[in-house]
């Protein structure tokens, strides 16, 4: 069997998937060939919390045995890495955190489940903020993640290591989850596409959970195609999570093909304005006009005027969800422990100031305080009003339109350190990503072209359960533009 | 909106997070600027406008009321810090 050439890890999934199936080389081989390389990328990267080598060549060997009897189909041998978030049996899942440092599952969560059951062979554990909170990946507690397009940068986050890696050519795709922008925004920092599925569309079952009515799990890729299929093999009804909603699943390329023919694309002005940075308008706004040239039909009359509460009521609500989420790591049931206390509540109270970073207990205490008595009005209800009404207003636009056009972040990836003593700078990273949060709605962020030799992203808003739309339109801008294409320099 | 030194720590003992003294102090300052950038929701009239608690309302998902498999025991105990005759081991609440 020949050997894995070096320029195999340019190509996409859908590319493996028939290069296996051609016999051109095994999933075994590519499984060895890819922990080799994503481990010689780690010391410039650090992608990685925990690399999966037995894992990984346990289910390459399964993959080679369905793929020699004629069987599988996209995801069959094809590598593939998973945020340390979700939980898999038997290998350690830290949520990028001290107080899970130790702590191993029982069970394979559901997204994992369906990807084994896809016959995907899973590299590793990707690096995060801890707790999926964070916009750089500087919050893990296991450090942090670079930028393969300048190591002197961020990779974005919470999501950073499956972004990181993917634009690395370590894996052609990877599952982030996206709970204020975690997927979108590294994805647009690293050069690679993300997409948020709609709430309730992918279980999160097994999954660390932040904050419960935002979260939700999906995939990084280089072309429309890998992340519509990855997305296809992790979507659907769970009856172990309550909150996928019971509508059916289409098939994710039903748009492929089509162009942008009879297309509407809404741009508010609400994301254009103050804290965009000129570099990233300009290729985002190149990026609307090749849809226009393309037969897309623009509609600037598009308006969200809440939008722009959306990160405040965003900062109250996550928090406040987050607050009553980890109350669940008390030092008792599993994770960090602090046993040598002088009372019960002496010792949870060390457990976690000493098992949480700095980031997770601003962010607990925001939430508590947020929820606490003679605040609650003012600042949870408050918020979660404001958000019926950007809710509203996103169901008012997409009659106007089929998919929202804007910036994914306000700028470009930032260097390590910059942001990290002032939160607030921090957050503002997440100022397009997160209404759609809010409103639910499903997201994606597609490069489309460079700031001062950084990659930017376009991020495109669809209806609720509207993946296909979003996709469609990601696939034909990936047609006449070659944005997604282009690789970050060769590491080390 | 100024959050003082004894509001940080009661907010602490509510989330049962135990602080140094400069934790305490970085807290304050920082929590108190984060929750200025909030006031631009008193702005926005919510009168007549009901809550989301989340985006797609779901009500009262029901499931069959039927027995299914569920981890044993030793599963559960796997990774507690201290355990004991299939039992978690906690500190006595009461004294």
């Amino acid at each position: 069997m020949p050997s894995i050439a070096p320029d195999a890890f340019d190509r996409t999934a859908h590319e493996h998937a028939a290069a296996l199936r051609a016999g051109e080389y095994t999933a075994r081989a590519l499984a060895e060939a890819t922990l080799a390389r994503v481990r010689a990328q780690e010391d410039a990267l650090h992608a990685y919390i925990t690399l999966t080598d037995d894992l990984a060549l346990a289910q390459a060997d399964a993959a080679d045995a369905r793929l020699r009897a004629g069987e599988g189909g996209p995801l069959t041998g094809v590598p593939v890495a998973v945020k340390d978030l979700l939980s898999t049996k038997g290998v350690r899942t830290t949520a990028g955190s001290r107080m899970l440092e130790p702590f191993v599952p029982v069970i394979d969560c559901t997204v994992v489940e369906r990807l084994n059951a896809a016959g995907a062979v899973t590299i590793g554990k990707s690096n995060l903020d801890e707790f999926a909170m964070g916009s750089s990946t500087e919050h893990s507690a296991f450090g942090a993640t670079r930028n393969p397009w300048d190591l002197e940068r961020v990779p974005g986050g919470s999501s950073g290591g499956s972004a990181a890696t993917v634009a690395a050519r370590g894996v052609p795709f990877s599952l982030g989850t996206d709970t204020g922008g975690s997927i979108r925004q590294p994805a647009a920092l690293c050069g690679v596409l993300g997409l948020k599925p709609t709430y309730g569309r992918v279980s999160r079952w097994g999954v660390v959970a932040f904050a419960s009515s935002l979260d939700q799990v999906g995939p990084f890729g280089r072309d429309a195609q890998d992340t519509a299929d990855l997305l296809q093999a992790v979507a659907g009804r769970d009856p172990l999570d309550s909150t996928t909603a019971d509508v059916p699943v289409p098939d994710f390329q039903e748009r492929f093909g089509r162009g942008f023919d009879g297309l509407r694309v809404g741009v508010p002005a609400e994301f254009f304005g103050d804290g965009l940075d000129d570099a990233v308008r300009q290729p985002v706004e190149a990026a609307i006009d090749a849809m226009e040239v393309q037969g897309a039909t623009i509609v600037r009359g598009v308006t969200l005027p809440t939008a722009r509460a959306a990160l405040p009521v965003y900062y109250i609500i996550a928090p406040s969800e987050a607050s009553a989420n980890l109350a669940r790591y008390d030092g008792v049931k599993y994770g960090f422990s602090v046993t040598d206390g002088r009372s019960a509540e002496d010792e949870m109270s060390r457990t976690r100031g000493l098992g949480f970073g700095a980031e997770v207990k601003r962010r607990v205490m925001l939430g508590t305080y947020a929820l606490s008595a003679g605040y609650y009005d003012a600042y949870y209800l408050k918020a979660q009003k404001v958000r019926t009404l950007i809710r509203r207003e996103f169901d008012a636009a997409f009659e106007q339109c089929d998919v929202i056009a804007s910036p994914t972040s306000p700028n470009v990836a930032f260097r390590l350190d910059e942001k990290l003593d002032d939160p607030f700078a921090m957050y503002l990273n997440d100022l397009y990503t997160i209404p759609a949060n809010i409103a639910g709605n499903p997201g994606i962020s597609v490069p489309c072209g460079f700031a001062d030799g950084l990659p930017v992203g376009l991020q495109l808003m669809g209806r609720p359960f509207e993946e296909s739309t979003i996709l469609g339109a990601a696939h034909a801008y990936g047609q006449v533009t070659d944005w997604h294409r282009q690789a970050p320099p060769a590491l080390g | 909106m100024a959050l003082t030194t004894d509001e940080v720590r009661h907010i602490a003992r509510l989330a049962r997070i135990a602080l140094t003294d400069e934790e305490v102090e970085r807290y304050r300052e920082q929590l108190s600027g984060i929750l200025d950038h909030f006031q631009v929701l008193n702005e926005i009239d919510t009168a007549d406008v009901p809550p989301s608690a989340q985006s797609f309302e779901q009500h009262n998902v029901d499931r069959p009321d039927a027995v299914a498999a569920s981890l044993p025991p030793e599963a559960v105990l796997l990774n507690a810090p201290r355990s004991e005759d299939g039992y978690l081991r906690v500190r006595a609440v009461l004294e």
